[in-house]
């Protein structure tokens, strides 16, 4: 669906999507680092299930919420990567939050 | 002009549920609102189903609501999406504890059953996510909540399908005695009625003071906040005996949060202001009972005006001054739960000229 | 950052930076906070970064962010990136997240230039992945040059859609269809607007080489096409439209639409600024004066986010209303406020000779903004449909905020930016009254979500 052009002159950073490690320059949103990866959705909704993927791009509309280290409700298009960074799709509501709930 | 038997000013939950009561018994009812159903405080508040820690006064009555909730299908047509999952007073130590058991003992004076006092091990077994550091809890397991909205059209639409007819935007300007009975000039032109009814909450005190019957109302804004949606992990309804919190998480997975939170108010202008400071000691005290949920998002915040007496019960029954008018607002930010019960007193004091409930202590003469 | 400024401006597009340059070095305090990593909004989105090819590509008017930027980093305020505004009160009170700390600080004067969103408008199948909106295709090409792959149908109305169309064109995406909603009898209410737009007759230029280019890479354009439909079960699997009288259907995996911009007013509406809805725009913008004071003394608007203008008379407008609160501050005359504006009011009116011919044709018709499908989600936070929100009016919950009351619509993440326009275009169509000022959703703070724990770090500024 999308592709990345090459920028040679940026760093570039390890992101784990979904378990697996991709390179990914600085400067990328989670959300355009996950479009360029071929993920198509990128979460679903906790109201009926249906897959959702980046609509605005610019932060307003809350459709490209994803987990991120841990995190979910994060808005991927308004957070940028870093080295490590752990990316993942989010279910509904997303996990449950702490050992005792 | 507009005439009918009782005009019933103000279309908040109060003033539908009189209408209803009112209309099942073959009343013919007009009730006019300067806003819309349900703008202030009967669409803002939190939604809480709750017989727990109310003064002694309300007791009686309490209990009655709580029965007609239990059965609310059969009276509205819709189930008002309640849950009844209980009702919690915290405490965090010993001295809480003694003050919820002193609480527990006076209402089982009365002779009452619904309130009683739980330990530590249970309160856990009901809310496994809370903080360890609490050692017991005040409980009423028939609480719950519901959506005030839901209820409120659910009371507007089976009070229509009797005949009632509910008018927007529909600002009383003048009250006059007329004989027996009452005429009102609104924005909308002039209703004439046998019997006033006045169920304005915040505005009460303008109302009763345009019958000449002046009273001491306060007019004040609650602030909630409500969360995104939670995977679900609790179920009661929680407050604290010594700290301001109202906390539940809703059929959808938000959390609501409150407890008497009060905002700035400019009631001329109906502006509210979210005093943000208070909010944080709010997030606080959650954050303390739940430490999981320091990273959960608030996504809205907002103040719904609200009457309050002086003596934060509310003002139900007859005029003193004059003939043919009843008051029954002044719900002071608990209204909610006690609205099906009010509306069935209201109902037979107007036809019948008595409650079967002990509604002394909540004389418009009191004070 | 300090607890008060006296000059705050909130948004680093075109006319917060203008804005930033002219109050600096004039002996006031001044900020700027702004929500991206680096100055330039979201129309010089990457503009220090951006590798020099793909800024060619993007062309001059995007290059441009360049100066403004260089300029904005040169002069002497406090630049607060990466920071959230949460809330704006009468009182002129401020709340920012900074480095996940919340705060509440003051100024005397405060300049929300907020900017602008794409105008969300529901119809068949908008939720699908694989839809997006054109200028989310933009921001991913400025900011990471990520772009189609496969190919993709551009649908819509607007200058925005031709000029994403051109710059795909430039990198060798493959433009499927352009599928243009705008009705030929736009055309007729256009041409009394035109004599004054060819006053600015650069953009009309601009324009045509953009059609003629993609006319002569082959680009299929149909016009006046209705009843634009995506379809797939979890992802977009083809576009359907009306052309002509008959069906087509396109197969694609990637479609961007574009209806148009309206100002984002999340930030003036939660102060209380008083708001208008603006036909022509069809939108609703702050009220403001000439100057940019809204109906609140010391809150002043600039740019987009004061009404639909475009970057460069953003960039006017942010000069001539910093140039406005520094009158108000004191630190300028009267009489020199009127002149070192002067040319920046001719400059940004001679911007602006173009909008009301651009407004008349490209005006979104009512039948699209009041999706008549009733399966349609129009609030896509919390799934109601337009059908839900008809049968609530029907049932006599008859304004945009009773209809939210009962049916969540706006109450999701999103604060209703996503469905506020259509809510109300589908509850005016449905209780026969015009869309209004009073529409709108009453404003619920905070303007951008908050955790409970950056909520509670407010008590640490105490």
């Amino acid at each position: 669906m999308f592709k990345q052009l090459p920028n040679d002159a940026a760093e570039k950073v390890e992101v784990i999507l979904n378990q697996q490690t991709v390179l990914v320059p600085l400067g990328t949103t989670v959300a355009a680092m996950a479009l360029a990866q071929g993920l198509r959705a990128t979460r679903t909704t906790p109201v009926s299930g249906a897959k959702r993927a980046p609509f605005c791009m610019m932060g307003v509309c809350y459709d490209c919420l994803m987990i991120i280290d841990g995190q979910a409700n994060q808005r991927a298009c308004a957070t940028y990567v870093r080295q490590g960074m752990q990316v993942e799709t989010q279910q509904g509501v997303g996990p449950l939050l702490g050992d005792v709930l | 002009m507009m005439k009918t038997d009782v005009l019933i000013i103000g279309a908040g939950l109060i003033g539908a549920s009189t209408a209803l009561q009112l209309a099942m018994r073959g009343c013919r009812c007009i009730v006019i609102d300067k806003d819309s159903p349900g703008r202030h405080a009967s669409g803002a508040n939190a939604g809480g189903l709750r017989q727990l820690n109310r003064d002694p006064a309300e007791i009686p009555l309490t209990v009655e609501a709580a029965k007609m909730w239990r059965n609310i299908e059969a009276l509205v047509d819709s189930d008002c999406d309640i849950r009844f999952s209980g009702q919690l007073r915290l405490a965090e130590n010993q001295s809480d504890m003694d003050k919820l058991e002193q609480r527990a003992a006076m209402v089982r004076d009365m002779g009452y059953q619904h309130e009683e006092m739980i330990g530590k091990k249970e309160l856990y077994q009901l809310v496994p996510a809370l903080s360890p550091h609490c050692v017991g809890a005040l409980i009423c397991r028939e609480d719950g909540y519901g959506r005030p909205y839901h209820a409120l059209t659910a009371f507007r639409r089976k009070a229509e399908a009797l005949g009632v007819t509910f008018h927007s935007s529909t600002e009383a300007y003048t009250i006059e005695q007329e004989g027996e009975g009452w005429q009102v000039r609104t924005s909308q032109g002039t209703f004439s009625s046998q019997i006033l009814v006045n169920c304005t909450g915040a505005w009460a005190g303008q109302l009763a003071g345009l019958m000449n019957e002046p009273v001491s109302l306060t007019a004040k804004a609650l602030m909630l906040m409500v969360t995104e949606r939670l995977p679900h992990f609790v179920d009661p309804v929680m407050g604290a005996a010594s700290r301001k919190l109202s906390f539940k998480q809703m059929q959808n997975g938000t959390l609501i949060i409150g407890g008497a939170l009060i905002a700035k108010l400019d009631f001329a202008l109906e502006q509210t202001e979210i005093d943000w400071h208070q909010l944080a000691k709010s997030a606080n005290t959650v954050v303390d009972f739940f430490p999981q949920l320091k990273d959960v998002r608030i996504v809205r915040a907002w103040a719904g005006i609200e009457g309050f007496m002086p003596d934060n019960i509310p003002v139900i029954g007859a005029s003193q001054t004059m003939k043919n008018a009843y008051h029954a607002f002044g719900f002071s930010a608990h209204g909610f739960q006690l609205s099906p019960v009010v509306g069935r007193i209201m109902a037979q004091l107007i036809l019948e000229g008595r409650s079967e409930l002990p509604i002394e202590p909540f004389s418009i003469g009191r004070f | 950052m300090k607890n008060h400024y006296q000059l705050l401006i909130i948004g680093g597009g075109p006319a917060g930076l203008a804005a930033a340059v002219t109050a600096a070095n004039q002996g006031v305090s001044c900020a700027l906070l702004d929500e991206q990593p680096a100055p330039g909004g979201q129309i010089y989105r990457s503009i220090e970064s951006v590798p020099e090819q793909r800024a060619q590509t993007l062309g001059a008017e995007y290059r441009r962010g360049k100066e403004l930027a260089a300029a904005f980093r040169e002069c002497n305020v406090d630049y607060f990136s990466e920071t959230r505004v949460w809330s704006l009160n009468r009182e002129r009170e401020v709340g920012v997240l900074h480095k996940d700390k919340s705060k509440i600080i003051t100024a005397d004067q405060i300049l929300v230039a907020s900017g602008a969103i794409e105008r969300p408008v529901p119809f068949p199948g908008w939720t699908l992945p694989g839809v997006m909106q054109a200028g989310a295709g933009q921001i991913l090409f400025k900011s990471a040059g990520v772009i189609p792959d496969d190919g993709v149908v551009l649908a819509g109305s607007g200058p925005l859609l031709l000029l994403l169309a051109w710059q795909y064109m430039q990198v060798g995406v493959e433009i499927k269809a352009m599928l243009d909603v705008t009705p030929l009898s736009n055309n007729l209410l256009a041409m009394p607007k035109l004599p004054k737009a060819l006053l600015a007759h650069h953009y009309l230029t601009k324009g045509l080489v953009y059609q003629r280019d993609l006319k002569r890479a082959g680009v299929v354009t149909k016009i006046a096409v209705s009843d634009l439909r995506a379809e797939g079960e979890d992802n977009l699997h083809a576009v359907c439209y009306r052309h002509l009288g008959r069906e087509h259907r396109i197969e694609t995996d990637l479609l961007m639409t574009h209806f148009g911009v309206i100002p984002h007013i999340w930030l003036t509406q939660a102060a209380g600024c008083k708001h208008q809805w603006d036909k022509s725009q069809q939108c609703w913008r702050p009220q403001h004066d000439k100057w940019g004071n809204t109906s609140i003394e010391g809150i002043l608007v600039a740019g987009d986010g004061a009404g639909i203008n475009g970057a460069k008379s953003a960039e006017h407008a942010g000069r001539l209303v910093a140039l406005q609160a520094l009158f108000a501050l004191g630190v300028l005359s009267q009489e020199e406020r009127n002149k070192q504006s002067a040319n920046e009011r001719k400059c940004m009116q001679s911007e602006r000779h173009i909008r009301p011919f651009l407004e008349a044709y490209f005006a979104i018709p009512q039948t699209i903004l009041a999706t008549p499908d009733k399966d349609t989600i129009v609030c896509r936070c919390e799934e109601i449909t337009a059908g839900q929100i008809r049968e609530a009016v029907a049932n006599s919950h008859a304004d945009s905020n009773q209809v939210k009351y009962l049916s969540r619509c706006g109450m999701g993440a999103c604060q209703g930016r996503q469905c506020a326009n259509a809510v109300a275009h589908i509850v005016a169509d449905a209780g026969g009254q015009p869309v209004s000022a009073k529409s709108h959703f009453r404003g619920r703070p905070p303007v951008a979500p908050l955790t409970l724990q950056q909520l509670a770090s407010l008590e640490e500024q105490r």
